[in-house]
């Protein structure tokens, strides 16, 4: 009953917090810009207002066009449901391991990407080859990155994953130092952020994410956008998850659930400031250049995995 | 013994080996010597724990050393070297930066591999990092081999003289004080000799790129 709870409520607090989240990261980066910002709450009132708006779909799109936003969406919803933020007694949680989670995150693109390219417009398959390119390299490093943190619990579900590390004595462990870094540069590629996409940007020959989505509007669009924002909520949260796994609430614990959500928020709204202040700091690198720096993301998993292997540390 | 140094050593170890990786995918030649100053530092921090963790107080000594050699007198030559050539340019490698990372994980096993049985015979706290400083120092080698230019073979070569060092706090608590000094003596010499050949280099043929040095007379 509890663990019912707990789901719900993790879902709940993923789909209000997402656009939260995204506001805060967008209101620190103006800050730590000198500009005045649109206010934490701006992605909630754009999302209103693409709610409230009809629907404009192209005339050749299929039904492919229409389904994808909604799986796309349901994709993320699920991601933010397995991923253990509150409480690690989730019903969902067998249902889907970390080698499904990554899964669920291919799928979403998969849509997007196909549904970029439905239309016909150069924009879309160019903005989808680009997403393909970025997304075969990310994923081979963040399974490096889940099959370290598995290497560590022995067993590749989220929940005792999470579990092991928020109950080990204070030990550092190398391993999950580069797993981190590695995670972190993941993070940023996968979630369009700044060094390898600017999502405040509509400059043809630099963006990717605005170009899968070019052709979408009213509803569809909007949730496309709060997709994006719960996957970026989804990949905060598996990281708190995985690297500072503390005030989860335990399955045999009722009452620290109540204490997991002040600890939730103010874990990520650190991590956020922190994502503006990464943001800020790097310039928006060449695309020819992101090979290089997801292949760095790998290579740091990788010798993750070997130091956890050899060193067992 | 504190479980807490064990971690912090193993911390240490990771950290170098990170560093080393960094200095092998940097393409600017200043973030390189920042980046060797930092590995400098993280052995300093490597060699006081270790000593700390032994008791043994000439490994502060040593670790003093390398504090005023490594992290402050070398790193400050080589950006007044890379003021005087103004060379601030990005360095092109021979090989392409990912291949040289997929060649780097190869190495990285390679000397986990290696070590592992030397390690067993070590009854050091450290052992178990043995296999990263042996890496340190392939990686170390293999950047010498895939920069053209004079100074990040010149860093590669500090970088691989990190290595070895890590190599003895790890495996036998450092080389007797002798050796240490004489090392770090070398070294000194040697970044001083090779400072003047750069500017020879530069001189003769307007740029430090080393492979002008491949001909031996004009033709």
């Amino acid at each position: 009953m509890l663990g019912a709870i707990s789901q719900v409520l993790e879902i709940m607090l993923a789909l209000a917090l997402a656009p939260l989240l995204l506001g805060w990261v967008n209101q620190w980066r103006a800050w730590l810009q000198n500009r005045s910002g649109p206010g934490i709450l701006q992605p909630y009132r754009q999302l209103n207002k693409l709610f409230l708006k009809d629907a404009v779909v192209a005339e050749h799109a299929s039904p492919l066009f229409r389904v994808a936003p909604y799986v796309v969406f349901g994709c993320m919803t699920l991601a933010c449901g397995i991923i253990p933020t509150l409480s690690t007694d989730l019903p969902l949680s067998p249902a889907a391991d970390a080698i499904a989670l990554v899964g669920l995150f291919a799928l979403a693109r998969v849509f997007i990407s196909l549904a970029a390219m439905d239309v016909g417009t150069a924009f879309g398959s160019l903005g989808a080859r680009r997403e393909m390119l970025i997304g075969f390299l990310a994923e081979p490093a963040l399974l490096m990155v889940l099959f370290t943190a598995a290497l560590i619990s022995h067993s590749t579900s989220l929940t005792t994953i999470v579990d092991t590390l928020a109950h080990r004595e204070l030990a550092i462990y190398p391993s999950l130092a580069f797993a981190g870094v590695a995670f972190t540069i993941v993070s940023l590629a996968e979630n369009a952020r700044v060094p390898v996409d600017n999502p405040a940007t509509h400059l043809e020959l630099t963006m990717i994410h605005e170009a899968l989505i070019l052709e979408y509007s009213g509803r569809h669009l909007a949730l496309i956008e709060w997709a994006a924002a719960l996957k970026l909520f989804a990949y905060s949260c598996a990281g708190l998850a995985l690297f500072f796994p503390w005030g989860v609430a335990q399955a045999d614990a009722p009452l620290s659930l109540l204490l997991a959500t002040p600890i939730l928020v103010a874990k990520l709204a650190a991590g956020g400031v922190a994502l503006a202040v990464l943001e800020t700091l790097s310039a928006k690198m060449r695309i020819f250049r992101v090979p290089e720096f997801l292949a760095t993301a790998f290579l740091l998993a990788v010798i993750a995995m070997l130091v956890r292997i050899f060193l067992g540390a | 013994m504190n479980p807490l140094v064990g971690q912090l050593i193993n911390l240490f170890a990771a950290l170098m080996l990170l560093l080393a990786f960094a200095m092998i995918s940097q393409r600017r030649v200043l973030t390189l010597i920042h980046l060797f100053a930092l590995q400098g530092a993280t052995l300093v921090a490597c060699t006081a724990v270790v000593g700390y963790a032994t008791s043994q107080s000439h490994l502060y000594l040593s670790a003093g050393i390398t504090l005023a050699l490594k992290v402050l007198l070398i790193p400050w030559l080589l950006h007044r070297v890379i003021n005087r050539l103004s060379v601030r340019w990005d360095v092109e490698t021979l090989i392409n930066i990912p291949t040289m990372m997929l060649i780097g994980i190869v190495l990285v096993i390679f000397a986990f591999n290696i070590a592992a049985p030397i390690a067993q015979l070590s009854s050091s706290v450290a052992r178990g990092t043995l296999g990263i400083a042996l890496a340190c120092v392939l990686l170390s080698f293999m950047m010498m081999i895939t920069r053209s230019k004079a100074v990040p073979q010149v860093i590669g070569f500090l970088s691989m003289e990190n290595g070895l060092f890590f190599a003895a706090v790890s495996a036998t608590y450092g080389m007797p004080m002798v050796v240490e000094l004489g090392i770090a003596l070398d070294v000194l010499v040697g970044i001083l000799i090779l400072g003047v050949f750069m500017f020879q280099i530069r001189e003769q043929f307007d740029s430090l790129d080393i492979r002008h040095l491949e001909k031996l007379k004009e033709d």
